[in-house]
């Protein structure tokens, strides 16, 4: 039903919805779909890793986490200017994706999903225990937005450009040449590195690009938040990103949007109706699997083939 | 009309005047609205329902009903942690409007609603959010700790008793390694290390610790007079049982903080938790017939004694309802309901004596030193053998020179070299 083309055009269709949403509804919704942007750059990043390189992470909730703590601690306890706090944390999220890049790749599969487990659950545990700069269990606090991104439209926004660009960017960033040498590691590593590609340096490269992706969604969040602890560094951060990957589909990378999307409704609206909402999630993540295991958009895609 | 404002909130709020304007255009017609949040699903998912019941109870016993208009409540799951608890204080407060916010249980998600309430000016009252300092150097003047306790509170006197009355010299501490844990132990230590009292050893268990054996076996070789004990939850189950099971259990004494002993705890066990001596200002075995009649009506719509955190949230509804009444129902001043509130003397209090506010908005009890004692259906309970009368959170120390110092933490808990 879908090609490429219709794809473009319904994205352009979404962009006009959202760009039109806050003349329409209150600002619980705007915030709510604001978040649920943030969401999906993040679950964009990890589409890069797990859907084009063919390495599935569970430690980018660990970078989008780190990223949001140096936000937060660089505007609060050293009292620097929000934008630069911005960069920083982006910074951030570069360096702790280095590092786990450097360490992991090498591994494939289960190993690569356990590895970066690991990795995350160090960078966790050092939140949790390193109170005199992270806050510890509490966490860190304080209203980092700046004046003019204070009501929830001008930040709804903001957001919004920040997701079509970034958006734009990955799209640009897998279907390049480079991206493309992605997919060929991700289909046969060993024959990559015989055509002569180093492949090590490939995967180091496009992790971290995905992690400045993670960055990105972190230093949003810790904007939108204006509080940051344990729970966003969690290892169910990175679950609830790679969920909304396989709800909307790896490798379609605009998939992430309905995957995030389909998850901040249910966790946001279904709680409201019953204290089981735990339970529907979770059955609304079976029946995909079952039903739809390339995912909602995945499977749009895969009908016109 | 909402986005001017929720502009107009926010830029006002900065200079601390909150809701000035909000007045002009409110009006006190309507049902008052009322968002209670507390964690239903997660780690704390029981000590949630009886947030939940306690304050419930209130509002079945009298009616939905207060300052002449209709309440509704709205209930919403905070999934015990901070993230889920600010996206439903966002949609409680933006979406549902409700007048005022409640609840909560652990210390994080609190705070990430007392930085949301901060910005946005709602009210909100934190009967178990104990982090000492959101009544102390981080105070937010639209959060109000209504019938709540302060971490250090009540372990300032149990310092005091067990130097003064039990004789203790020299104790161990095990802690839960949080900042609750840290606060409550710091609290003991500072009055205890400045009677004159050793802390011989510190032990900071992880939340969730599933054996204790290793640190008995260091509280055994310190050879303390006694061991000061803070666990909350499953860990405290863990760690009574254990301590029976291990034979430590009258060999060396044990004092407790009150959620050690609290009956969300001890309900569940058998005689392991019997002698212990902890201190709170709620006591289910307090004879006082006020304290009594709440009891009674507790166990009989609930089946069971209430816990602190049943407690704290029926009171905190009997306390809001009184200041509504004053104000007629007429609470969309912010300035003046929370201003009502913190000059809300609470005569009718479940504890039979008055309760007021400090000037930081944190509730001044007496302080019971408790006793787990049998009662005769079998079931154990916290009976008062002493109090420390009018015991704020600042102890015996003067608010400014207090706040001078730390607030407790790993690193810091008060302890005096001698």
């Amino acid at each position: 039903m879908i090609n490429k083309k219709h794809l473009f055009k319904i994205l352009v269709l979404l962009l006009l919805i959202g760009l039109v949403v806050p003349f329409f509804t209150e600002s619980y919704v705007i915030s709510l779909c604001s978040l649920g942007f943030i969401y999906a750059i993040f679950a964009m990043s990890i589409d890069v890793l797990a859907g084009y390189a063919g390495r599935t992470s569970l430690c980018h909730g660990a970078i989008f986490g780190s990223a949001a703590y140096m936000t937060i601690y660089h505007v609060t306890v050293s009292g620097g200017d929000p934008f630069v706090a911005a960069i920083y944390g982006i910074i951030m999220a570069m360096i702790i994706s280095l590092i786990f890049a450097a360490l992991a790749v090498r591994t494939t599969g289960v190993y690569f999903l356990l590895l970066t487990l690991a990795l995350g659950m160090i960078v966790w545990g050092i939140c949790q225990r390193w109170t005199s700069v992270t806050g510890g269990e509490n966490g860190l606090r304080g209203n980092i937005r700046p004046e003019w991104l204070m009501s929830a439209e001008h930040f709804y926004y903001f957001v919004l450009a920040l997701l079509v660009i970034s958006g734009l960017m990955m799209w640009r960033f897998v279907n390049s040449p480079f991206g493309l040498g992605l997919k060929g590691i991700r289909e046969s590593e060993s024959r990559m590195r015989s055509l002569g590609y180093n492949t090590t340096l490939h995967l180091i490269l496009g992790f971290v690009i995905s992690g400045i992706g993670a960055g990105l969604a972190g230093v949003l969040y810790a904007f939108f938040n204006s509080f940051v602890s344990p729970s966003s560094v969690a290892l169910t951060q990175s679950v609830k990103g790679l969920l909304m990957v396989l709800v909307g589909g790896v490798g379609t990378l605009f998939g992430s949007l309905v995957g995030a999307a389909v998850l901040i409704s249910l966790e946001n609206l279904v709680s409201s109706f019953t204290q089981r909402w735990p339970f529907v999630m979770g059955l609304t993540f079976v029946l995909t699997m079952i039903f739809l295991p390339s995912g909602i958009v995945g499977k749009l895609l895969t009908n016109k083939r | 009309m909402d986005r001017r404002q929720f502009i107009k909130t926010s830029a006002v709020g900065g200079l601390g005047i909150f809701g000035a304007f909000e007045s002009t255009f409110a009006q006190s017609t309507g049902p008052i609205k009322i968002g209670l949040m507390a964690p239903l699903t997660g780690v704390l998912a029981a000590g949630g329902k009886e947030i939940v019941e306690g304050f419930n109870l209130f509002w079945e016993l009298n009616g939905k009903k207060a300052g002449g208009r209709e309440v509704q409540i709205f209930i919403e799951d905070d999934g015990s942690n901070p993230d889920i608890a600010l996206q439903k204080a966002r949609k409680l407060t933006e979406q549902t409007k409700v007048d005022f916010l409640v609840g909560n249980l652990l210390a994080n998600t609190g705070l990430a609603v007392a930085e949301y309430a901060k910005t946005n000016g709602i009210p909100y009252f934190i009967p178990v959010i104990a982090a000492d300092d959101l009544t102390q150097r981080a105070r937010i003047p639209n959060v109000i700790r209504v019938a709540g306790y302060s971490a250090s509170q009540t372990t300032h006197p149990l310092g005091d008793y067990a130097y003064k009355k039990l004789g203790f010299r020299k104790i161990v501490t095990i802690s839960q390694d949080y900042t609750f844990g840290h606060e409550q132990c710091g609290g003991l230590c500072q009055v205890f290390t400045e009677n004159g009292g050793t802390i011989l050893s510190q032990l900071w268990n992880p939340l969730n610790t599933q054996d204790f054996s290793s640190y008995f076996a260091q509280i055994k070789s310190a050879k303390p007079d006694a061991v000061f004990c803070m666990q909350t939850g499953a860990d405290a189950n863990r760690f009574l049982q254990q301590w029976t099971s291990f034979g430590m259990k009258g060999k060396i004494p044990l004092i407790g903080a009150q959620n050690t002993t609290d009956q969300s705890v001890i309900r569940s066990l058998g005689d392991e938790p019997e002698g212990i001596i902890s201190a709170s200002f709620f006591a289910e075995g307090n004879p006082v017939p006020a304290t009594q009649k709440f009891v009674g009506e507790y166990n009989i719509a609930n089946k069971q004694l209430p816990s602190i955190y049943g407690f704290t949230h029926y009171t905190a509804a009997i306390w809001l309802v009184k200041a509504i009444n004053k104000l007629n129902g007429n609470i969309e001043n912010r300035p003046l309901f929370l201003d009502t509130i913190k000059k809300t003397v609470l005569e009718e209090s479940p504890l039979g004596k008055p309760v007021r506010l400090d000037n930081y908005g944190n509730p001044i009890y007496d302080v019971f030193i408790r006793k787990v004692v049998k009662r005769p259906d079998g079931k154990y309970w916290n009976v008062p053998i002493d109090s420390y009368p009018n015991v704020s959170q600042f102890w015996t120390y003067k608010p400014e020179e207090y706040m001078k110092q730390p607030p407790y933490s790993r690193t810091f808990q008060g302890i005096k070299k001698s």
